[in-house]
């Protein structure tokens, strides 16, 4: 009994951590957002073609670094609410769902930042 | 002639019926009226709960026309237009002992496993606590405190029936209190009781709680206060 009221308290602990981290990620999210937008409306007011995107980002490293961020921001934001998903609506258990948060996690980040590099190399 | 209200009544446990009846519709007469004149009149075996008939024990808190609603403080004018019906039934994610009558013992066990009460440090030979009315920490102590345990956030909330662990808002609107309560000295003890998805995190900022609840009291406000303060402490090491 008092090991599960430990393993409880330490489960909440972990899951409060977790919920910062989604938070502090969501505000560099909000900003990456509307950077991202921001720059894809002025960039493509005039029409813009495959080309010309790769001619501007090619060596750009500044770029690189700012969808580094938003896609790292990504990887931290999306599977604590992935896993709250699983719990809430699959009655996946503890385990599972950090599981499949942390698989999440990997796809995001090996796909992001694949992306950057291959516009920016 | 007096015009008549159909009031349909929950009747049974968890399984049951709505049963109709026929009541002589009144000025200014509230849900706790009607239902009490179906019990005296027309169904003695009714149950019901109430006490104080003025919006201070909170006993008497039924599903009005689909809504958690404190009955004492309702009129009928104000949920069933002349002509509409009125449907009354316990509330919602409670046990229901029988007809309008709900086990409320999950509830308030909930408010004690979120440390809910206060624990001092303080002894008879230490001075008195000198708190400043306008302190924020006072002012959010406040906000919370007229609470009358009604459970009507409690029926209100789906993350209640989602998650029949989850502490709930009266209890998590408690504990805020008391984490604002300066004189307090259990409080490492009382973030760790409402950290996680037990606690104030499963949360999803629906506001049904605060906008059902017959106080005014804001638990949204008081579950995102948690949050932040539990967030920080966890992060920091403190838990």
């Amino acid at each position: 009994m008092k090991s599960s009221h430990t393993t409880a308290i330490a489960q909440g602990i972990a899951q409060a951590r977790r919920w910062y981290w989604q938070r502090i990620s969501a505000m560099v999210l909000a900003l990456c957002v509307v950077v991202h937008l921001a720059v894809l409306i002025y960039a493509t007011r005039g029409g813009l073609s495959a080309t010309e995107i790769l001619g501007r980002t090619r060596g750009n490293w500044a770029f690189a670094a700012f969808y580094a961020v938003f896609v790292v921001a990504c990887a931290v934001h999306v599977p604590v609410g992935l896993a709250n998903i699983g719990r809430e609506w699959f009655g996946l258990g503890e385990t599972a769902a950090l599981w499949l948060a942390r698989a999440f996690a990997l796809l995001l980040l090996v796909m992001g930042l694949r992306a950057v590099w291959a516009v920016v190399s | 002639m007096a015009s008549s209200l159909t009031v349909k009544i929950w009747r049974g446990t968890n399984e049951g019926a709505f049963s109709r009846y026929d009541v002589p519709r009144q000025g200014a007469q509230t849900v706790l009226d009607v239902v009490t004149y179906v019990q005296r009149f027309l169904e003695p075996s009714l149950s019901y709960r109430f006490a104080c008939r003025v919006g201070m024990c909170g006993s008497c808190a039924m599903t009005v026309n689909g809504k958690a609603r404190w009955t004492c403080r309702t009129h009928v004018a104000k949920v069933a237009a002349e002509g509409e019906e009125l449907e009354i039934a316990p509330l919602s994610n409670l046990p229901v002992i029988k007809d309008l009558a709900t086990d409320m013992t999950e509830f308030f066990d909930k408010w004690a496993r979120a440390r809910g009460s206060f624990q001092g440090k303080a002894t008879r030979h230490d001075d008195f606590a000198r708190v400043a009315p306008a302190s924020p920490e006072r002012a959010a102590a406040n906000a919370g405190i007229e609470c009358i345990g009604c459970a009507v956030c409690y029926a209100s909330c789906d993350v209640v029936a989602w998650r029949p662990e989850f502490l709930g808002p009266a209890a998590l609107n408690r504990a805020w209190t008391l984490v604002n309560d300066v004189r307090d000295d259990a409080q490492t003890d009382r973030l760790r009781a409402v950290a996680g998805d037990a606690g104030c995190h499963a949360c999803h900022t629906q506001g049904s709680c605060t906008e059902r609840c017959p106080k005014q009291i804001a638990p949204t406000l008081a579950i995102a206060g948690l949050k932040r303060k539990v967030g920080r402490a966890a992060v920091r090491g403190e838990l």
